[in-house]
Parts: C-alpha cells; sequence; structure tokens
C-alpha cells in the first residue's frame, strides 16, 4: 500500500492524517467504512454510465449503438459492478462498518487488520475488472457466466472476470467473519442480543449467509476455470460434463447474495424510520425472528432460477413452495414499517422519503417476485425483461434507495454538518420518477415477448424501450443534484451538532465526528435503541390516532 | 474532531486495542472454517451429482485403488493425535515434548503428501481425461493444498518455539491452537472425502 | 372493499399480454388473472397506507412532540403473519393446479431413472406431455414429434415422419406438438410468447415441450438465454396452420415416404 506519509515526529504511528488516511491502510473502522462507501459510489458512477450505455443501445429495435460484443461486455461488466462492488460492498461493508462497533458498544471490528485487507481487495479487484475491457476485451457472458457460453467466449476476459469475483468474494469471507464475531463477541458487557438494534442482525443474518454461501461461489469458479484454462471438463458437454450442475452451484450463492444486498437495507430502514416518527420500531422481536426465516429460507430456494433449465418436476414443485414462502417474513418485515410510521410525528425528510420510496418499490419488486416463484408463471417470463424489471425494484429500487437514505440519515454524524433537505427532496423526486419511468415499463416489455440482455429486438417494443431510456435519463441527472449536495455540504452545510435528529442509538450518544475511539469515556449501554414516545400508559390509546393529540405538548 | 490530532489517538488505539478486549482470533479462524468447509461441500455435491446423472463417456477409465489411501488416511488420524499431544504438552509447558510431537505431527503429514503424490503418479487417468477423473484431482488437489498449508503451520510454529524468545511460548497458545484447530478440520475434511470418492 | 373490487376489476379487465395460441395460454391467462388482482390489491394497499400515514401522521411546523410508544401488537402481527402465509398458500396451490393442467407434473416420457431404460437417450426435463393426457380422454390423437436443434445463432426444425429440415416451425392446429430439443454448443431456450411456453435448450441435455396451438398464424420463436453476440438476433417463427395447410405444406416438403398417414 502507498502510505505517502506526511513528515512527522511520532514514530510508531504509520498512519497518516487528515483526508490521506482515507488512502491508506487504515484499521480504524469509520476510516474503512468510508472508503467503501466513496469507493463504492466510484464504482456506482461507472455502473450507470455502462447502464446509460444499454439504455442508448436499446433506444433502437436494431444494434446500431456498439458492437454486439461490446454490447455483451458492457451488460456484463455492469452487472458484475453494481452487485460485487457498489451495492455489496456498501451495504455491508460501508454501513457494517460504520456503525456496527458503536451499535455493539466497542471501539473497533473485532479484527481491525483483517478488516482493512477486506476493504483493500476491493479497489485493485474493481480496476482488474474494468481494464480487463480496455486490454484484453471483457468477459462477455452475463454476470452468471454460464458456461458453455463462458468457456467459448474469449478466455482472457472471463479468466479476469473469475479473478476479480474470487477477490471480491474473499473480502466479503473476511467481511462477513468479521461482523460475526463483532456481533457476537464483542458486544459490551451488559448488552443483550435482543437489545441490538435491528442493523445488527441483519448484518448478523447476511454475515452468515455470506459465510455459507460465498464459499461455494468461489470453488464453483475455480471448477470454470480450470475448464477455460486446463481444459477439464466440469462444465463442457462436450466432454460429459454437465452445465446445469454449475448454475445450481451458482446459484446457491447467487440467490442468497440477494438477501446479501437486502438484508442490510432492511435493518438500515429499521434504524432510520423510528428515529425519523418518533416512535419505537414496531415489533421488534417478530423483526428478529423473520430476519432468521429469511436467512434460512433463502439457503433452500436457489433452484427457482432454472425452472427452464430442465429441472425434474419435483425440485420446481419444492423450489416454487419455499420461494413463496419467504413472502410471509419479508411481508412482516413490512407492515411492522407501516405499523412503525402510523401515528409517529413523522418528519418528511429526505432519509425518510428515500425509505417510504423504498418501501413502495420493493412491495412491487415483491410482489412479481411471489409472481415468478410460480413455474407456470416463471416459464413464460423467465429470462425477459420481465425478470430485470423485477431485480431492479428489489436491488435498485429497493438497497439503492436504502442506501441514498442512509447518507442523508448519516452524514451529520459522519461530516458534522447537515445536508440541504430541498436538494435532498428533489433528489429524491428525480429518482423515484425516473426509476420507476425506467424499470415499470419492462414488466410489460417482459410479458410480450422481450427477452433480456438483446441489443436487437422486435420494432413493435421501440416505443416503449424509448421511454424506458427517458427514465433511466433522468436517474442518471438525478446523481446531479446529490453529488453537488454532498460536496457542497460537506464544506459549508449547516452545522448538525452531535445529534441532529435526536435520536438513541449509541452513533449518535457522541460528538459528530466521532473520535478515533468512538466514545471519549466509557461506551454507553443503551439498551432500548428504540425507545422514543410517550408510554403507552401515559395516553388513551383511544385517542392516539393523530396529530391532535400533541397539539397541546407533553 | 477533538483536540487529539488523529494520528495521537491511532497511536492510542493500537496499542490500547491488542489488550483491550479479549482473543476472538481462534472464533474467527473457526468462522473462516466453515466458510472454507462450504468449498468443500460445494465440491463434494458437484461429484456427487455428476457420479448420480451423468454417465461417463465410453472408453473413458476411472479406476481407484484402496491401499494407498487407506494409509493415508492413519497417517492424517494418527498426525491429529500427535498434534493433540503436543497441544497437551504445550499447556503443561513442555516445550521439548512439545517441539517433538509438532515434530513427528509435520512428518507424518508430509508422509501424506508423499503418499498423495505417488498415488497421482499410479492412477491410470489424467487431469482432463474425464469428468470423474478431473472432479477427482480438483477435490484432492485442493485438500492436498490445505495440507501442504497446514504442514508449512506446523514448521513455522515448530520453528517459533524452538527457543524461549519464540513466538509459541507456553504464555502464548494462538499460534500453535490455531494450527492444531486447522490440522484437525482438515482431517475431517479428508476423512469425509475420502468416504466420498473412494468408499461409496 | 373498494380496494379489492378495484383491484379484482383491474386483474380481470387490463390486459397485458399478448394474445394467445395454444392450449395453455388461457390457461396460463387465468394464473395471470389471479396473480395481478391479488398484487393490485395489496400493492395499491400498502402504498395507500404509506402516502395515507405519511400525509396524516407529517410533522407540522413547530412540532417536536413523540409519537406513540407502541413497541408491538401480538395479534396484530399474528394477523399479518396469517394474511400473507394463506394468499401465498393459495397462491400455491392454484398455480401447482394450472402446472399440473400444463402437464408440467407428467413424469418425463422418456425419464431416465429405470436401468431399462438405460440405452435409450436420457431426456432431461420440460414440460410433459399436456397433449397426449387430454389425448387420452378424447381417443388418442398422436402428437407430431420434432426435433429441434439450436445452435449460434438459429433453430432448426426436423420433422422425423417426413424427413424435413426447415427453419421455420410448421405446426397443424389443434394436434399435440412434442418437441425434443438439443443443442450443439451453448444454451439457448425456445420461447414462443403467445403459447405462454419456454424452455432451455441445453447441450447434452436433451429438453422435451409439448403444446398445442390453437390459433393460426404466425408467432415469434426467441432464444431467451444470452448465446452470444448475436443473441437479440436468434429468432425463428412458428407458423401455425389449420390441419389442411399443414398437409399441404409436408406434402411438398417431405422426402420420405410416411408410413402412417
Amino acid at each position: 500500500m502507498t502510505l505517502t506519509l506526511p513528515q512527522q515526529s511520532k514514530p510508531p504511528s504509520l498512519q497518516p492524517t487528515g483526508w490521506l488516511r482515507y488512502l491508506s491502510f487504515s484499521v480504524d473502522h469509520k476510516v474503512i467504512g468510508l472508503q467503501y462507501l466513496v469507493c463504492g459510489f466510484a464504482f456506482y458512477l461507472i455502473g450507470g454510465a455502462l447502464a446509460g450505455a444499454i439504455r442508448t443501445e436499446l433506444t433502437s429495435p436494431v444494434a446500431d449503438f456498439m458492437p454486439r460484443d461490446v454490447y455483451n461486455q458492457v451488460l456484463t461488466l455492469h452487472g458484475t459492478i453494481m452487485i460485487f462492488l457498489w451495492i455489496v460492498p456498501v451495504v455491508n461493508g460501508a454501513f457494517g462498518n460504520y456503525l456496527i462497533p458503536f451499535y455493539v458498544g466497542a471501539r473497533d471490528m473485532a479484527f481491525p487488520r483483517l478488516n482493512a485487507v477486506a476493504f483493500w481487495l476491493i479497489p485493485p479487484a474493481g480496476l482488474l475488472l474494468i481494464t480487463s475491457y480496455f486490454i484484453t476485451g471483457a468477459a462477455q457472458s452475463g454476470w452468471t457466466a454460464y458456461p458453455p457460453l463462458s468457456l467459448t467466449t474469449p478466455a482472457s476476459g472471463q479468466i479476469i472476470w473469475i479473478l476479480s469475483v474470487l477477490l471480491l468474494g474473499g473480502s466479503s469471507i473476511f467481511g462477513g467473519i468479521n461482523f460475526i464475531a463483532t456481533i457476537l463477541k464483542m458486544r459490551r458487557p451488559g448488552l443483550k442480543l435482543m437489545q441490538l438494534p435491528m442493523y445488527c442482525w441483519a448484518m448478523l443474518g447476511t454475515s452468515i449467509l455470506v459465510v455459507l454461501s460465498t464459499p461455494v461461489l468461489a470453488g464453483t469458479l475455480i471448477l470454470l476455470s480450470f475448464d477455460i484454462v486446463a481444459h477439464t471438463g466440469f462444465f463442457n458437454p462436450g466432454m460429459g460434463g454437465n452445465v446445469v450442475v454449475y448454475q445450481h452451484l451458482f446459484w446457491f450463492y447467487s440467490h442468497p447474495a440477494v438477501y446479501i444486498m437486502v438484508l442490510p437495507a432492511f435493518g438500515l430502514v429499521s434504524e432510520i424510520l423510528p428515529i425519523h416518527c418518533r416512535k419505537p420500531l414496531f415489533g421488534y422481536t417478530t423483526m428478529v425472528y423473520s430476519i432468521m426465516a429469511i436467512v434460512v429460507l433463502g439457503l433452500v430456494v436457489w433452484a427457482h432460477h432454472m425452472f427452464t433449465s430442465g429441472t425434474p418436476p419435483w425440485m420446481r414443485l419444492f423450489f416454487t413452495i419455499a420461494t413463496a414462502f419467504i413472502a410471509v417474513p419479508t411481508g412482516i418485515k413490512f407492515f411492522n414499517w407501516i405499523a412503525t410510521l402510523w401515528g409517529g410525528k413523522i418528519s418528511l425528510n429526505s432519509a425518510i422519503l428515500f425509505s417510504c420510496g423504498f418501501i413502495v418499490n420493493f412491495v412491487l419488486g415483491g410482489i412479481t417476485g411471489v409472481a415468478l416463484a410460480q413455474v407456470p408463471f416463471d416459464v413464460h417470463v423467465h429470462d425477459t425483461y420481465f425478470v430485470v424489471a423485477h431485480f431492479h425494484y428489489i436491488v435498485y429500487g429497493g438497497s439503492v434507495f436504502v442506501i441514498f437514505a442512509s447518507v442523508y440519515h448519516w452524514f451529520p454524524k459522519v461530516t458534522g454538518r447537515m445536508l440541504d433537505e430541498n436538494l435532498g427532496r428533489f433528489h429524491f423526486l428525480l429518482t423515484f420518477i425516473g426509476f420507476n419511468l425506467c424499470f415499470a415499463p419492462q414488466h410489460w416489455l417482459g410479458l410480450n415477448g422481450m427477452p433480456r440482455r438483446v441489443a436487437e429486438y422486435d420494432p413493435q417494443f421501440a416505443f416503449v424501450n424509448q421511454i424506458s431510456s427517458v427514465g433511466a435519463l433522468l436517474m442518471a441527472i438525478s446523481t446531479l443534484p446529490f453529488l453537488w449536495n454532498v460536496f457542497a455540504s460537506a464544506r459549508s452545510g449547516e452545522i448538525a451538532g452531535d445529534n441532529p435528529w435526536r435520536a438513541l442509538t449509541p452513533e449518535w450518544l457522541t460528538t459528530s465526528p466521532p473520535p478515533v475511539e468512538n466514545w471519549a469515556g466509557e461506551p454507553p449501554l443503551v439498551t432500548h435503541p428504540y425507545g422514543y414516545g410517550i408510554p403507552a400508559d401515559q395516553i388513551d390509546l383511544k385517542d392516539a390516532s393523530g396529530s391532535d393529540l400533541w397539539s397541546n405538548g407533553r | 474532531m477533538t483536540s487529539l490530532s488523529p494520528q495521537d489517538q491511532a497511536v492510542e488505539i493500537q496499542e490500547h486495542h491488542e489488550e483491550s478486549h479479549p482473543d476472538h482470533r481462534m472464533f474467527g479462524l473457526a468462522t473462516f472454517l466453515v466458510a472454507d468447509a462450504m468449498t468443500f461441500a460445494g465440491f463434494f455435491a458437484a461429484y456427487l451429482t455428476f457420479k448420480a446423472v451423468n454417465p461417463l463417456l465410453p472408453g473413458a477409465v476411472y479406476e481407484l485403488e484402496l491401499p494407498l489411501p487407506t494409509l493415508n488416511t492413519i497417517l492424517l488420524l494418527v498426525s491429529s493425535a500427535t498434534f493433540h499431544r503436543a497441544g497437551v504438552n504445550l499447556r503443561r509447558s513442555d516445550m521439548q515434548r512439545c517441539r517433538r510431537w509438532l515434530l513427528l505431527t509435520a512428518i507424518l503429514g508430509l508422509a501424506f503428501l508423499v503418499s498423495q503424490m505417488v498415488e497421482y503418479f499410479t492412477l491410470p487417468f489424467g487431469l482432463t481425461d474425464n469428468l470423474y477423473a478431473s472432479t477427482f484431482y480438483a477435490l484432492t488437489g485442493f485438500h492436498g493444498l490445505h495440507v501442504t498449508l497446514g504442514a508449512l503451520m506446523i514448521l513455522i510454529v515448530w520453528w517459533q518455539c524452538r527457543t524461549p524468545e519464540g513466538r509459541v511460548t507456553a504464555d502464548n497458545h494462538f499460534p500453535l491452537e490455531a494450527a492444531e484447530l486447522y490440522w484437525h478440520f482438515v482431517d475431517g475434511i479428508w476423512v469425509v472425502l475420502f468416504v466420498i470418492l473412494y468408499l461409496i | 372493499m373498494i380496494l379489492v373490487l378495484g383491484g379484482l376489476w383491474i386483474g380481470q379487465n387490463i390486459n397485458l399480454l399478448p394474445v394467445g395460441a395454444s392450449v395453455n395460454a388461457p390457461i396460463y391467462d387465468e394464473l395471470f388473472r389471479v396473480l395481478f388482482s391479488i398484487g393490485t390489491i395489496l400493492f395499491v394497499g400498502i402504498v395507500g397506507l404509506v402516502v395515507f400515514s405519511l400525509v396524516r401522521f407529517r410533522r407540522k411546523p413547530g412540532q417536536i412532540g413523540d409519537g406513540i410508544a407502541l413497541e408491538g401488537n401480538l395479534p396484530l402481527e399474528i394477523f399479518w403473519t396469517a394474511v400473507p402465509a394463506i394468499v401465498v398458500l393459495f397462491v400455491g396451490l392454484f398455480s401447482y393446479d394450472i402446472y399440473e393442467r400444463m402437464g408440467g407434473m407428467v413424469p418425463l416420457a422418456h425419464g431416465g431413472h429405470g436401468d431399462s431404460q438405460a440405452t435409450e437417450e436420457r431426456v432431461w426435463g420440460g414440460i410433459g406431455t399436456a397433449g397426449a393426457m387430454q389425448a387420452g380422454s378424447e381417443m388418442a390423437v398422436l402428437p407430431l414429434p420434432v426435433e429441434v436443434t439450436a445452435m449460434q445463432f438459429a433453430f432448426l426444425f426436423h420433422y422425423p415422419e417426413g424427413d424435413i429440415i426447415s427453419g421455420e416451425l410448421h405446426v397443424p392446429s389443434g394436434r399435440p406438438i412434442s418437441l425434443k430439443m438439443e443443442a450443439k454448443d451453448v444454451i439457448h431456450a425456445f420461447w414462443v410468447p403467445e403459447f405462454r411456453l419456454k424452455q432451455d435448450i441445453i447441450p447434452g441435455q436433451p429438453t422435451l415441450l409439448n403444446f398445442t396451438p390453437t390459433r393460426p398464424g404466425r408467432y415469434p420463436v426467441v432464444c431467451a438465454e444470452l448465446c452470444g453476440p448475436y443473441h437479440g438476433g436468434m429468432r425463428s417463427t412458428v407458423v401455425v396452420e389449420s390441419a389442411d395447410d399443414y398437409d399441404a405444406w409436408f406434402q411438398a416438403n417431405r422426402k420420405l415416404p410416411v408410413s402412417e398417414a
């Protein structure tokens, strides 16, 4: 690592100061969290530019914007970057590293150096992936890399893709081990598991999924690379191999990967809503159990991605039922969030707007998800734009909206300054309209016969695709007010004070920005992280239906 | 920021941190081994599926003999026991015995690797001959890589507890215990592998 | 109540699907209407609750009070655990029934479990013989066998009965068709949106697809699995025609005499 050290008289410390520590091998969990966030956002901009290229190509039904093989490289890079370099590192690595030690009352993660190693695997892996496009041509077989296509497309790009995903998988596993150890072992004395903020539970569940499923992907990709480099025949039917086995192993990771992307988002929303509604999180216990149910069910639903892959009927039946039942714990969480909103004193700020945007988008994504779990339905729309719309509603409408909500929520904690609320609401409006304009029409496209991953399509779909591209353009534009807001507010935003939201969770019970060891004195013992609101015995619940109750003050 | 300059705090945290909380490294290692076991589980699942649904192409040769792998199994099981003895002696602060048992474990591990190479060179099929052969080499090779790493670890630990000034002492058990846990894990994986590859 | 009725109306009356052209399509559309109705009710209901909460319970300028310290309500939580569970169970059973009517649960005709069939080529998956089931009740119409070969970037259709090789799939309306599909190079998929059917075509693993076309016309056959640069251009046409027209086409193109008329 390049340690560009300023001259200093303190020999034992190799840590640079000021902004340079964000480029260093820092072991401070807050620095690492921000490293994840900024690095992830840079990759988000790259992935977004690639999405722009895809939407530009699709404004016309013929392949005229870029060569067809380049189009396949672009869609492969877009998927890989957005999943492995943006959402997974940010919802896990960024917010997890920043918040989890606060929440458990620790001064750092359990393994600070491993933590730094996990982060520093990401930039090289990402750069490797992107430079492969310029040097040898990137992988062309989609982020799923199904053989035999991945065996027959140019090998160099595919090998670099595998290497890069292996590095990112390693980073993810190291991160997961760290989170599990921190949450289970580093809790401040006196703090019980069932007193932890919900994000800890979400990260615990996520990390369990990471530790159990990511290694399977790693093993699978190693076998795939043998097929490419050493000409073995694991997934090569010409040599007696079996291509469907790859799909099983791949989806054993990649379906849980969806929960690795959305469970932390669930956790973050559970932190944001109570604070801005001034109400306790509704149904804490059921929330915890539903997270664990999602973890267990999430591991046994992978073959619903393979209903048309020649799977036997009993398998289709089992995976239909298991998948549909994930809707139950997920539904519990959504009803609990609505119950948290209900009767609150909601400040309609950007964080709440993005959180509610998440609820709306994710409910739609969830409903199409339950539909897709039904084999007969899936047989029609599998691998079409319906699926594209569905999973963008989950990972963009879900996770990315939550990332923005979290940035608005925790920006004052990180910088000590507030973001501009008017710009924030404008950002939300543009993103929400652009997102829905982009992806809602794609449901119709899929139902009516447009397969995914195509550079050219039936001319009858041109108009709807153009609407979708306009939505994508709006989404691209929506980034500008956000970036402006972040840069301007970091320099000259309103001073936030230590606890602008009057929150009770432990990260707010210190200065903003927090000192290196998080608290000047002993870590606070927070046994009721959601203890907002007037106790129920002081009010008549029958009257507690609206803001009129509070007009007299407490 | 508080008045303390960040690097002062960083120094503080570096030193403070090492002693501020109990040692969770064994817990971390155990979690990592769960992840590692899942990698093997993926390979085993692939192998069993191939065996169940993909018949060998005509003319393919895939035959395994039992004597050498049985010897390997015994070698590894005994080495687990000897490593355990080393650990027991370390906890009794008997460094001399501990070193002796460690060395014996390392020799047994290396003997396993040699025996594995002998098996590789006498097998009637190569890596790319057929599907089962490829999976066989992938599985045993991946396991052999683990054994190699484990043997290296044992030798390093042995080196470190050679003198009283070394890193592994009667007061610092971690390197030896970590290597021991890892070694038992590798042995356990071998037993599963032996059953799945050779006996079924 | 209005919500439920509105959702049902939307589900019944807004058609997002292309025209249906196989026996399977109306069954599928039935499932789609049910899912669409339930989905609309849930979506509008939840969005309504969120918007209502945001408007009704928004903080007015100058207010700094808290909400009610309501931490949970067990009966309510049990209620909204039970409702999705029942909905999901209903949808699952219903779609199972639909799938059975499509023939998805029929054991595959050439299923490779028994050793006695070891010599016969194994079929790995697909949609079983819905047509054959119906034929059983209506006194056998033999399904028309067609072998489909997919390669980068085209479909080839081979009719064993007349040894016809065609780039377009010609099928007679009303007769069950049995496709046996295999890929030469990479994974492809056979999809006819108007039939509501799709099946991957996998190299090394032949798959089946059975259907009965009902509505004469020309429909696109689309490859739905990324198969290389020209994936988007890998299309063909299925021509559903009356039995007479099909016979005429068949007689004009056949190369072998056919034993059965």
